[in-house]
């Protein structure tokens, strides 16, 4: 045969919607890849910097993780971070995917306004939503100097706040595709109302309530802005107390810490992101 | 079968409304008596609210009015859980997230059948569906066809007093939509359990049901078992709706000795033996395949009428022939092709004779 696999193959000639075998595409893809994350890129490479300030490359270490793992500061503030990010995920995953079932099944007055509210926090800028939380906690005078961790109560309130809706979001997302015969078939066979939620519609939301928390933990663990208001002397997260070290100089140490963050957050936002499109896939197959 | 009239009915409805808002009357003054043991099919075209009368015997939809007894238990007000029936979802639901073994058990596991009774009970289920050796599959490593089983045994298992199958056999294929239908005839027949189907497919009610109730737009047309449905349908609706059939309208005048003479433009006065003593306008209906084709003007004791071949369609077995007359009746008449041959035997244009018995003419009043 003139065309075995042995034959030399002429190349394809580039199709006309094959845009991605375009140069300029090509080109434009990179340059966008770049900016993105040139600046990340250094900051992880230079956390290995054997330098005390951050300009010149002088060789490869990874003292400066030693040395934030000996900051008490650091790690104190990594645990406040943990522990809050922790607790405001459990509440977070199941305040939103209450009011996610909420608004699936039901049909109330004002159902589309109450929707559209709900998923504000989504959209409002962050330091109106962090000044108006702290109006907020002094203003019902929220007790401070309480011992660890009830002295976190404040902040995880206020991550629960701007979380939950994130998670509403995705689980109703999820519940879109939900065949409600599913539902009925559990109760044709004899199970009440309470068994078929645990039955039939808590599996079918999991892939969705595991995304969301695990985007609640990562929204909890990274967020600066907020927390910055709700935070008082002795409750500092770990976001906040990079920003104070920052603000004297700039260390490898800094750049150690906040690699090890991306690399909590990037992980666990690929695990979300994979767990999603493992449930689409799954789904896409029953069809 | 226990199904002879008189045997008390395993469901009775009574007098049914189901109301959609202000203006859609899905199922409308409904009375029926399901006699126990029967394979009993709601056959209609779509949207005439088979689906909805259903899921109120399931427990799935409320009534706005009437009464439903099942098994002399007034249910309304029953939820769907303490209901003695089960149903075969129309997109079999089967739980994705459960093996089948699971699924099938699961009936059984809500209502507190301990671990060990239950397997027995799964794999007895599965075998009667031909299941066998599949209970660790997950439903996404079934076929349809056996999804569909996996319904079956799942609801079968929990031995309900009604099972309830809506379109069961619409989502298979046409050659596995046969092979069901049997098996689903036999699967009744060994079970002995009442059977309800929703159909839209008048073939698929005619095989397989001991009665077929009809409705449309809401109503019951007609109850009957299939062949009294083919052959003595009481109203247009059903006459037209199963089968095919020639429909003309006409007048009667008062019958008198079992003999109705009907008054048909185009067809002259004809003379029906009838004990009905109706006046007024009536439809006069006959089969295709009651009539006969001829070449020669039959004697009077035959119905007949002179017109030109207008359309022939072939279809192997036998060709459906369409004759015109003067007056502009159009029928449809059913030829065997009985003789091995390759001529037509009638042409467009062919001047024929359209003839049947005087029995074979259906009287209709509504
Ligand atoms: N939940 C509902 N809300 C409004 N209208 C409905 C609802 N369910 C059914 N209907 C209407 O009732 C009629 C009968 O529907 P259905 O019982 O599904 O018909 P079938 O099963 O015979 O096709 C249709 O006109 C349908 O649009
Ligand atoms: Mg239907």
């Amino acid at each position: 045969m003139a065309n075995g696999p042995g034959m030399f193959r002429r190349r394809n000639p580039v199709g006309p919607l094959e845009y991605t075998r375009r140069a300029w595409v090509r080109l434009f893809l990179l340059g966008t890849f770049v900016f993105l994350y040139v600046p990340i890129g250094t900051l992880m490479i230079y956390s290995f910097n054997d330098s005390r300030r951050n300009i010149v490359w002088r060789g490869f270490t990874t003292k400066y993780y030693e040395k934030a793992w000996n900051n008490d500061g650091l790690i104190e503030a990594f645990t406040n971070s943990l522990t809050i990010a922790f607790f405001s995920t459990i509440f977070a995953t199941v305040l939103g995917a209450m009011v996610a079932v909420f608004l699936w099944r039901f049909r109330f007055p004002f159902k589309a306004p109450y929707e559209g509210a709900m998923a504000l926090p989504i959209v409002i800028p962050e330091i109106c939503m962090g000044v108006a939380l702290m109006a907020f906690f002094s203003r019902v005078g929220w007790p401070s100097g309480l011992p660890w961790p009830i002295n976190l109560s404040s902040i995880t309130i206020a991550h629960i706040a701007f979380s939950f809706p994130f998670v509403a979001v995705i689980v109703r997302a999820r519940l879109v595709g939900f065949n409600r015969e599913l539902e009925e078939a559990a109760r044709d066979l004899g199970a009440n109302e309470w068994r078929t939620f645990w039955d039939v519609l808590v599996p079918y939301m999991r892939p969705g309530l595991v995304a969301g928390a695990l985007m609640a933990f990562t929204l909890s663990l990274d967020d600066f802005v907020i927390t910055f208001f709700t935070s008082g002397p002795e409750t500092v997260t770990f976001p906040v107390k990079v920003y104070s070290m920052v603000r004297f100089s700039v260390t490898p140490e800094i750049n150690a810490a906040s690699t090890i963050l991306i690399v909590i957050t990037v992980a666990l936002t690929v695990i979300a992101m994979w767990l999603q499109g493992r449930a689409q896939a799954a789904d896409k197959k029953r069809k | 079968m226990t199904s002879e009239p008189g045997a008390a009915p395993i469901i009775s409805i009574e007098n049914v409304t189901r109301r959609f808002g202000e203006s859609v009357v899905a199922v409308d003054d409904v009375s029926l008596d399901i006699r126990e043991g029967e394979f009993f099919a709601l056959l209609g075209p779509s949207g005439c609210g088979k689906t909805t009368l259903l899921r109120m015997i399931a427990g799935f939809e409320t009534l706005t009015s009437g009464t439903i007894r099942i098994d002399g238990q007034d249910i309304v007000g029953v939820p769907p859980n303490k209901r003695p029936v089960n149903m075969v979802f129309q997109s079999y639901a089967v739980f994705p997230h459960m093996t089948v073994a699971d699924n099938v058990g699961y009936g059984l596991k809500v209502t507190g059948v301990s671990k060990g009774n239950r397997a027995g009970m799964v794999e007895e289920a599965l075998g009667l569906v031909q299941l066998d050796g599949l209970g660790g599959r997950k439903p996404d490593q079934l076929s349809g066809g056996q999804r569909q089983r996996v319904a079956l045994a799942r609801a079968l298992v929990k031995r309900p007093k009604v099972l309830l199958l809506d379109e069961p056999l619409s989502a298979l294929d046409a050659k596995l939509r046969e092979a069901m239908q049997l098996e689903l005839v036999r699967l009744q027949h060994s079970v002995g359990i009442t059977f309800v189907i929703v159909t839209h497919d008048q073939s698929e009610a005619l095989s397989m049901a001991d009665r077929i109730a009809v409705m449309e737009s809401g109503k019951v047309r007609q109850v009957a078992p299939p062949a009294e449905l083919y052959e003595y349908p009481t109203n247009r609706f059903v006459a037209d709706f199963i089968g095919k059939m020639n429909l003309f309208e006409g007048r009667a005048e008062a019958g008198a000795n079992g003999v109705l003479n009907v008054d048909v433009a185009g067809l002259g006065t004809i003379s029906v033996p009838s004990q009905d003593t109706v006046s007024g306008s009536v439809g006069i209906a006959v089969r295709p395949e009651k009539m006969r084709l001829l070449s020669d003007q039959p004697d009077p004791s035959m119905i007949s009428v002179a017109g030109t071949v207008s359309e022939v369609a072939y279809l192997g077995n036998e060709s459906h022939v369409y004759v015109e007359t003067e007056a502009g009746l159009k029928l449809n008449i059913v030829v065997k092709n009985d003789t091995r041959t390759v001529e037509p035997a009638v042409k467009l244009g062919d001047q024929r004779w359209a003839a049947w018995a005087p029995g074979d003419t259906l009287v209709l009043r509504e």
